[in-house]
């Protein structure tokens, strides 16, 4: 037997071939049973669910509106260099933009999705029935996860696309690749940010008792990430660096702004925002403090998309990381619950 | 079958199972017998690998239960105390969806489904969402759901619990056919003994995490007899205190108490014979006389008495969760 030459028939090299047939069972074995028809279920249910059509209209509503506002208050001014981009920053008069929108109203896609994700389970009486299956436990919990952030990728981008197709339509502007690019940068974190609210709903829908209380819980919380924990992060930085008088400011203002800074991004409501305003605007050349000494000399221009990347890097692994952690949160406290009656 | 051995699980300081040693064999309809909160659905779950036990071992069919998990479940069907379904689903979709979490291809669990939903009278109602399913339905849902996987043990904690006399014929019926026609092991937990009694090929009782006793109806018998537990019922003209205090002071006799009409005298030995004598002599007429024992009503309440009383100290003293 000659193994150096391939067989006849054959498209790769005996080596490589089994090297590749090796890979597939490897990754087939990792195939937890049962994901994929847990995956299927979740996802149905979700789709044919009132609750999530509703935030699904609530969503497309605001964010037409959102659009219109944009459309409007650009038509009137004599417009920016990025004229893309600013369908989904302008916001006029009344009407938040599409950014703001989302940030506020995407942590709620996240809520509804999570939150009566195992506690349901367990008031329905299907956990037990579902646990006495051959499936490994963490499928229950992966399969619910991964149905809802397929489900959030796939809201984000539709609306973000459709935002989008409607406002060139409208202004019969051409997008340049930069900003397509920015828009798809934006959507990611927009995937990820709501990600981290279906990660810590489901959580708490594993912690809390009823699915009420898990609900109530996550509310809570978006509401305090959202309105909040600004007036904290200044409440904190004024007791710390305190700004009251002439000599203080000199002195602390630095230190108090920073701190401030720091504090709320400890929200990822300001976490979100943050990043997403700064991929949106190439205009924002810096996230933290800048003094006088360090813009001397700096040309006035637009940063390039790589610019803009390396600013909101710590942002996205930011987020990134409370997702994740969100979710092993649930994972971890999941498996480690006992199935036991009542 | 089914083999424990010294199986123990305990919360915090309360033994829910005790090292509980049990064997069922193929092919057997057994009864777990015992009050509410003696652990038998600690002990089910064990079975499942759903609750890991503090010590001791489980194996169905050779296989460890909390070490493959997955294996046993392959062949182990549960029907849980008052199952749930997915009320959005109708009936035959939430059995569609337990057998695609067991892996059978799409043809093979629609013609499943459909036999099983046959099977158990569920046909009509199947494309109901189960939202609308009355408490019977759902224990029907239920069997069938437990049989898409085709086990070969089927475990069910409390079926018989508030269904109506029809429908518990039906089930009775069933869970015979199961043992007998198709050669499943069938594990019924149930504090209802009657039912049990009429489909159990051994019953075992548990009481405190404790398996008391274990064996057919009419060894569970013997064994009382054995052990000198005896209740003579009867019934003497004319009845009274004279009566009761002739017989209590009676040799053997350890206590006599009125039910009804009769009086149940409890002794460690036969006191048939003395009895008769005893109120012959006395000038009473005897106008009934029996022993009771042999029947599973009279082992039951023997031996769920100390219990009782054990789990009314226990819930006086640290009420449990």
């Amino acid at each position: 037997m000659n193994r150096r030459k391939p067989a006849s028939g054959r498209l790769l090299p005996e080596k490589t071939e089994n090297k590749l047939r090796d890979f597939v069972e490897t990754v087939q074995s990792w195939r937890s049973p049962g994901l994929k028809a847990l995956f299927d279920k979740e996802m149905t249910d979700h789709i044919r669910s009132r609750r999530f059509q509703l935030i699904l209209a609530l969503v497309a509503v605001t964010s037409y509106a959102s659009l219109y506002g944009a459309v409007s208050g650009l038509s009137g001014s004599e417009g920016s260099d990025y004229l893309f981009l600013a369908l989904y920053t302008t916001s006029s008069g009344s009407i938040p933009s599409f950014l703001s929108f989302i940030a506020l109203l995407g942590p709620f896609v996240g809520i509804i999705l999570g939150f009566d994700g195992i506690s349901g389970e367990k008031s329905d009486r299907t956990l037990y029935r579902i646990a006495a299956q051959p499936i490994y436990r963490d499928a229950i919990i992966n399969g619910k996860f991964l149905a809802g952030a397929a489900l959030i990728v796939l809201m984000v981008f539709t609306m973000g696309i459709s935002i989008g197709a409607a406002g060139i339509l409208a202004l019969g502007i051409r997008p340049s690749p930069e900003e397509v690019a920015r828009v798809f940068v934006f959507l990611v974190f927009t995937a990820v940010y709501i990600c981290f609210w279906l990660g810590l709903s489901l959580w708490l829908s594993v912690v809390a008792r009823s699915a009420a209380a898990s609900a109530m819980a996550a509310i809570g919380l978006w509401i305090f990430c959202a309105l909040f924990m600004g007036l904290v992060a200044s409440m904190i930085a004024g007791l710390v660096y305190p700004v009251n008088t002439q000599m203080q400011a000199l002195y602390n203002s630095m230190g108090n702004y920073t701190l401030d800074l720091y504090l709320n991004r400890l929200s990822p409501y300001y976490l979100y925002s943050e990043a997403v305003t700064t991929i949106m605007n190439p205009g924002v050349r810096s996230v933290n403090v800048i003094t006088m000494q360090s813009l001397d000399g700096a040309v006035s221009s637009y940063l390039s998309l790589g610019q803009s990347l390396l600013l909101v890097w710590p942002h996205l692994a930011g987020l990134i990381a409370l997702m994740l952690g969100t979710f092993a949160g649930s994972y971890v406290c999941f498996m480690r619950q006992e199935i036991r009656a009542k | 079958m089914i083999e424990i051995r010294g199986l123990t699980k305990v919360y915090g300081e309360k033994k829910a199972v005790d090292s509980l040693n049990l064997t069922i064999r193929k092919g057997e309809v057994f009864g777990l017998l015992g009050p509410n909160g003696a652990g038998k659905t600690t002990t089910t779950l064990m079975l499942l690998g759903l609750t890991e036990p503090t010590a001791g071992e489980a194996f169905i069919a050779e296989r460890d239960c909390t070490k493959e998990p997955i294996a046993v479940k392959r062949i182990v069907g549960y029907l849980p105390d008052n199952v749930g379904f997915y009320s959005d689903l109708t009936g035959r979709e939430n059995l569609y969806f337990t057998g695609r979490l067991n892996g059978l291809s799409e043809e093979e669990l629609r013609e499943r489904a459909e036999k099983l939903l046959v099977r158990v009278g569920m046909s009509e109602a199947a494309d109901q969402k189960t939202g609308t399913y009355s408490r019977g339905m759902r224990q029907r849902l239920g069997i069938a759901d437990v049989l898409m996987k085709d086990p070969e043990v089927i475990i069910m904690d409390e079926p018989t619990l508030g269904i109506d006399p029809q429908g518990m014929r039906d089930l009775l019926r069933l869970i015979r056919e199961l043992a007998e026609e198709d050669g499943r092991t069938v594990l019924v937990s149930s504090h209802q003994l009657y039912q049990i009694q009429q489909v159990c090929d051994r019953v075992g009782i548990f009481v405190e995490g404790r398996l008391i006793a274990c064996g057919t109806i009419g060894e569970l018998g013997k064994k009382m007899e054995r052990e000198g537990k005896y209740t003579l019922e009867l019934q003497a003209e004319p009845d009274n205190d004279a009566l009761v205090s002739l017989l209590s002071h009676m040799e053997g006799a350890s206590a006599v108490e009125r039910e009804g009409e009769l009086l149940l005298v409890r002794s460690g030995e036969d006191i048939r014979r003395r009895a008769t004598l005893l109120l012959a002599a006395n000038g009473y007429t005897v106008l009934q006389l029996r022993q009771k024992g042999g029947d599973l009503d009279e082992i039951y309440s023997r031996y769920f008495e100390q219990a009782e009383a054990g789990e009314r100290k226990a819930s006086a003293g640290k009420d449990r969760k």
